[in-house]
């Protein structure tokens, strides 16, 4: 963080002299090496404001609140394909995108899903929703043979009753737990309707009590820290705490794994807003990030796989062999996306998320 | 002419920052959701008139059909109540030791209470996280001791939020009572005694009661911001810490449903309300006294 503000209070002053153009992006937590943000702004003198959330919903309140005055911004598939209809982004002009031909077809074509013909956005990272586990502590206590790589770890009571003691997190998004009980039952995760929804209601309650937090990002520290020792959580942020357990060399030996019952694929996208004050820097980021090598940059550090196709030649080996990463082919097949939820579903899902968490 | 514009200036003060926000939260309260910018309909692009007309009171029927807009509005009063409470009780020995610490010490003992403020709100709750986490100084203080076999649970629950309530809000609760307590004339103590009175009688017969203003004032500083109360919840609460500011922040962010989550907070604003008009007159009256 250091270096990038003296980086910038540098260019600012370069910046100040020459135009005092600027691009506002808003980016998820701790998902780029911040290098790459000192790298575009002396390469197009374009001063650039960078700022984060953790949540898909914080960022789409601002969406649909209108004049977020950010240029560039990162919603997950299903958020990005509601606001689109909220009418929320510009079509992207493809122009003055160069580094286009990079993109990856069979993420662009998943991505079709909730952006038909890529319209709207590009790929940025994508990953996959499941299990922070800390080997050692989870083997302590549930013995070897615990059921690490599936869903019976976290969805079957006396397991986590057991684990309770060593402490277990779930990420606090509806959108992501209901399917991943949905597949535990068996059922399609990406139901729509409200009764096979209701569903998974009993299977998170049982085990609701002894989730010690619901939480998005808090989770990354605490399995490193050895705090708890499994996390429901996304597979890059696993692995940054895998990493960072590591560096501190505390003994904590953290390992991510793609639920055997499949897990939920998802999609960070770029997109630019609407009413965005410079949509011509917004392309620029786009066409920067874009470029191979600074995708696989960005990708080496954050341990998330990208979109980008001729990124993949630039990525350390850690990165693009690792199958937590880049799933083999049979991995992949047992990935699912979901779609949406309307309003009237949504407030099903979220009423029933409270009533899990509270019991009320 | 110059007394109607000195009269004008609050009640302008209070339109702009009060009045015609809540007309528009209020507003929205009676507005349904939509998939658009602003998500909500009818709007004034609708015209006057047509927007009027799609106006109802759905969204406040809606909040009585559900438990949970009910049991999170009490559960937040209890929070609220118990914590201003427990602000009290640790607040009120604080003032008053500083109102019986020698004259010169006050400033610096004063500057103390303020001192916390220096640092960011955010900052300062995020500091609990570390102190009362199973890994936390807490926990590692308490086993170094011996006291306990292993750590504590502490954060995530509503001992934590309570803790977090009291800790921020505790400067408030001082320093209201501390200004009754200094104004206190020592002479009414002394007399109370040479007439007979224990400490402790001379205490309970005359002091709280001529620093009553202070605590009613602290008492009204602390619960009204507790009552609505989100980081300290979301943060040092568990999944089970049920707020109004939590559902508020459900309802807005999770559902997207701006209507329903205005109708919380203007019924969240009129229970807000009795206990402000009883503050209000309170003040009103100490005035007068004064005066």
């Amino acid at each position: 963080m250091k270096h990038l503000l003296l980086g910038t209070a540098a260019l600012a002053l370069v910046a100040a002299a020459a135009t005092a153009e600027e691009v506002r992006v808003y980016n998820w937590s701790d998902y780029i090496d911040e290098d790459l943000l000192t790298k575009f702004e002396s390469e197009t003198g374009i001063d650039l404001i960078y700022d984060v959330f953790d949540s898909n919903e914080v960022l789409e309140t601002k969406m649909l609140a209108g004049s977020s005055g950010y240029d560039v911004v990162v919603p997950s598939g299903t958020f990005l394909q509601r606001q689109i209809a909220a009418g929320a982004f510009q079509k992207l002009d493809k122009s003055k995108l160069s580094n286009a031909g990079n993109m990856w077809d069979v993420i662009d074509a998943r991505v079709g899903k909730y952006d038909p013909g890529n319209e709207y956005s590009i790929n940025y990272m994508w990953g996959s929703t499941g299990l922070g586990v800390n080997v050692d502590k989870v083997k302590a206590a549930l013995g070897d043979d615990a059921p690490i790589g599936s869903l019976e770890l976290i969805f079957n009571p006396a397991n986590m009753e057991k684990l309770q003691g060593c402490g277990v997190h779930f990420l606090d998004a509806p959108t992501e737990l209901i399917p991943a009980a949905l597949a535990y039952l068996g059922e399609d995760p990406d139901a729509q309707d409200a009764d096979t929804i209701k569903k998974a209601e009993p299977v998170l309650t049982a085990i609701a009590p002894y989730v010690q937090k619901f939480h998005s990002s808090e989770y990354i520290n605490a399995l490193a820290n050895g705090d708890i020792c499994v996390a429901v959580g996304w597979s890059g942020d696993v692995l940054q705490a895998r990493d960072r357990a590591a560096e501190a060399e505390n003994g904590v030996n953290i390992e991510y794994y793609a639920p055997s019952e499949g897990a939920l694929m998802w999609f960070d996208q770029m997109a630019i807003p609407a009413d965005a004050p410079n949509p011509e820097a917004a392309h620029k980021f786009l066409n920067f990030i874009m470029d191979a090598q600074n995708m696989a940059q960005a990708s080496n550090y954050v341990y998330y796989a990208n979109g980008n196709l001729a990124s993949q030649e630039f990525l350390e080996e850690d990165v693009i062999g690792d199958t937590a990463i880049y799933p083999d082919a049979a991995t992949l097949e047992n990935l699912y996306t979901t779609s949406p939820y309307d309003a009237k579903t949504q407030r099903v899902v979220t009423r029933m998320w409270t009533k899990i968490k509270s019991g009320t | 002419m110059r007394r109607a514009a000195l009269i004008a200036v609050p009640y302008v003060w209070l339109l702009a920052l009060f009045l015609i926000p809540f007309v528009i939260v209020f507003k929205i309260s009676l507005s349904d959701i939509a998939l658009a910018i602003p998500p909500y309909t009818p709007t004034m692009k609708d015209g006057f008139w047509t927007m009027v007309q799609g106006l109802d009171f759905e969204n406040f029927v809606f909040l009585t059909e559900d438990d949970l807009y009910w049991k999170a509005y009490v559960s937040s009063l209890q929070i609220a109540f118990f914590s201003t409470l427990l602000t009290l009780l640790v607040g009120y020995p604080m003032a008053y030791a500083m109102a019986r610490a020698p004259e010169e010490w006050r400033p610096t003992l004063m500057m103390l209470v303020i001192l916390p403020f220096w640092t960011s709100f955010l900052i300062r709750v995020y500091a609990w996280i570390g102190i009362l986490s199973s890994e936390g100084f807490l926990n590692q203080f308490l086993l170094w001791l011996g006291l306990i076999d292993s750590p504590l649970t502490v954060l995530n629950t509503n001992t934590a939020v309570y803790i977090g309530i009291v800790y921020t809000y505790l400067p408030f609760m001082i320093l209201p009572i501390y200004a009754a307590l200094d104004r206190l004339d020592g002479s009414l103590i002394e007399a109370a005694e040479d007439l007979g009175c224990s400490r402790l009688q001379a205490f309970w017969l005359v002091t709280i009661p001529l620093s009553k203003n202070g605590i009613i004032a602290g008492c009204f500083l602390v619960f009204i911001p507790a009552l609505g109360e989100f980081v300290i919840p979301s943060l040092l609460g568990g999944s089970g810490t049920l707020m109004i500011g939590k559902v508020l922040f459900e309802e807005f962010f999770s559902n997207r449903d701006w209507p329903v989550a205005s109708a919380v907070a203007v019924i969240l604003l009129l229970i807000l309300i009795i206990p402000i008009i009883l503050f209000q007159r309170n003040e009103q009256r100490n005035a007068e006294a004064e005066g």
